[in-house]
């Protein structure tokens, strides 16, 4: 059987690894490299880098930092922030990265999912969706949650499966930095939807809420990143609780 | 001399690259025939589609040269599809190393590719011991080997499918051994000790 899989995420900013509160209010919490093979040791299935460097200087520093994750992990892992053209997936994943995340610039320029998967394969390309629910309707934001778009989450998941999307992201900004839980209903709605992974993010607080993620949320993979950085949840005692209840990981 | 890692239109061959590294092997990666004939081993990584890496592969004569290798060559993902007679997808005739087809999973309702950690249910074979029954390892596919006699290891993912394969002196695995954690690098120690 197929493991649910646990996957740690690391906001860079300047080649540091750096933790947000729903979205804002930014803190250096260690280096990136150091942090990710501690995971893998631990037992993360998977690591996602995302960079939040606005700068060409830190873009720089990003890929090389690829490059240098790249020599040091034995799991997969994931990069993103600020691919806008297929020549930027192509530095990520010639330094060594195993898939990209793309967000705001498919919402803006969709036919990017088609000629990312056509030049390197449907499995490099996830696309992350952040969106909040609001009167009913769940609303796709870019620019790190910031403006709304006239885009609604499944349709666009949808959009995205349609044009060669290999997995989808999804984060919940209702959910993102509150500690109570993953959106389990948008979850099982995805993934009901989907015939690709959908990976969950925003809302993990306890271990218990892993186990509702799997179970009510159907989701493929959780990802979360402050508990896992503060050592909060340690990840080896979090995969025995899963195991525990019947859940497949590994 | 050494290893060499063949060089073609195929992603991420730099990890293969980083993994050896940290086993203490430096590779060579090159499409040089000369360079891939003197190896003493040979790594054939993949991962993209099959009928365009074949078409790459025949237009270069890297087909013929992968086939009259003597000395080991170990295919990954896409690689050990493609040392199989044909693949199902976009109906591509494959080196021919191992005598099975390549087929696409059925849709069962089940989420392809399949992408993530599974578990090695059974093995034999030079690459594998009994301490690696149980052990997970990282697949990315939607085409799967069927159970065959070059089989060396099953995975189950809606039917059971080789995870790993062997016919003399070549070998294969669907799962990313580079990618694998601690198992995976013992794979690849075990390859490299052959």
């Amino acid at each position: 059987m197929l493991a649910k899989r646990i996957i740690p995420c690391l906001d860079i900013r300047d080649g540091k690894t750096v933790k947000g509160i729903n979205f804002e209010n930014v803190v250096d919490v260690g280096d990136p490299v150091e942090l990710g093979a501690k995971y893998a040791i631990d037992g993360a299935d998977e690591l996602v880098y995302l960079d939040i460097t606005a700068t060409h200087e830190g873009r720089k520093l990003f890929a090389d930092l690829v490059l240098r994750i790249s020599e040091h992990l034995n799991i997969p892992f994931t990069v993103g922030g600020g691919i806008d053209r297929v020549e930027d997936a192509d530095i990520l994943l010639s330094a060594g990265a195993d898939k990209v995340s793309i967000n705001s610039s498919v919402v803006r320029d969709p036919g990017l999912i088609n000629r990312i998967a056509r030049a390197f394969g449907n499995q490099f390309v996830v696309v992350a969706i952040d969106a909040q629910l609001k009167d009913g309707r769940w609303t796709v934001f870019v620019n790190g949650g910031r403006i709304a778009t006239d885009k609604e989450l499944f349709g666009w998941a949808k959009e995205a499966q349609e044009r060669g999307a290999g997995e989808i992201l999804f984060t919940s900004m209702n959910h993102d930095g509150t500690r109570n839980g993953y959106a389990c209903e948008a979850l099982k709605e995805l993934s009901n939807q989907l015939s690709i992974p959908v990976i969950a993010s925003g809302g993990a607080g306890e271990k218990e809420h892993f186990m509702e993620v799997f179970e009510q949320g159907c989701a493929d993979a959780a990802l979360a990143a402050s508990i896992f950085h503060y050592n909060e949840i340690p990840i080896p005692e979090l995969k025995e609780y899963l195991k525990k209840n019947n859940v497949i990981v590994r | 001399m050494g290893v060499a890692i063949i060089k073609y239109n195929a992603g991420n061959i730099r990890s293969v690259d980083h993994a050896l590294k940290r086993l203490g092997v430096n590779a060579r990666i090159t499409d040089d025939p000369e360079a891939i004939q003197s190896a003493e081993k040979v790594i054939f990584p993949g991962v993209g589609e099959a009928k365009t890496t074949m078409k790459y592969l025949k237009e270069r004569g890297m087909d013929k040269l992968i086939l009259g290798l003597k000395q080991p060559v170990l295919g990954i993902c896409l690689g050990q599809q493609l040392m199989c007679s044909w693949s199902e997808e976009s109906d591509t005739e494959c080196i021919g190393i191992f005598d099975t087809e390549v087929k696409l999973f059925p849709d069962q309702g089940m989420k392809v590719p399949h992408m993530g950690w599974n578990r090695l249910d059974s093995v034999k074979g030079d690459l594998f011991d009994e301490t690696l029954v149980g052990s997970y390892v990282y697949f990315v596919h939607s085409y799967y080997v069927p159970v065959c006699a070059d089989t060396a290891a099953v995975t189950n993912y809606m039917l059971p499918f080789s995870s790993a394969m062997q016919k003399g002196n070549f070998y294969a695995t669907q799962f990313h051994p580079e990618k694998s954690g601690d198992p995976g690098e013992k794979i690849l120690s075990n390859f490299l000790k052959l």
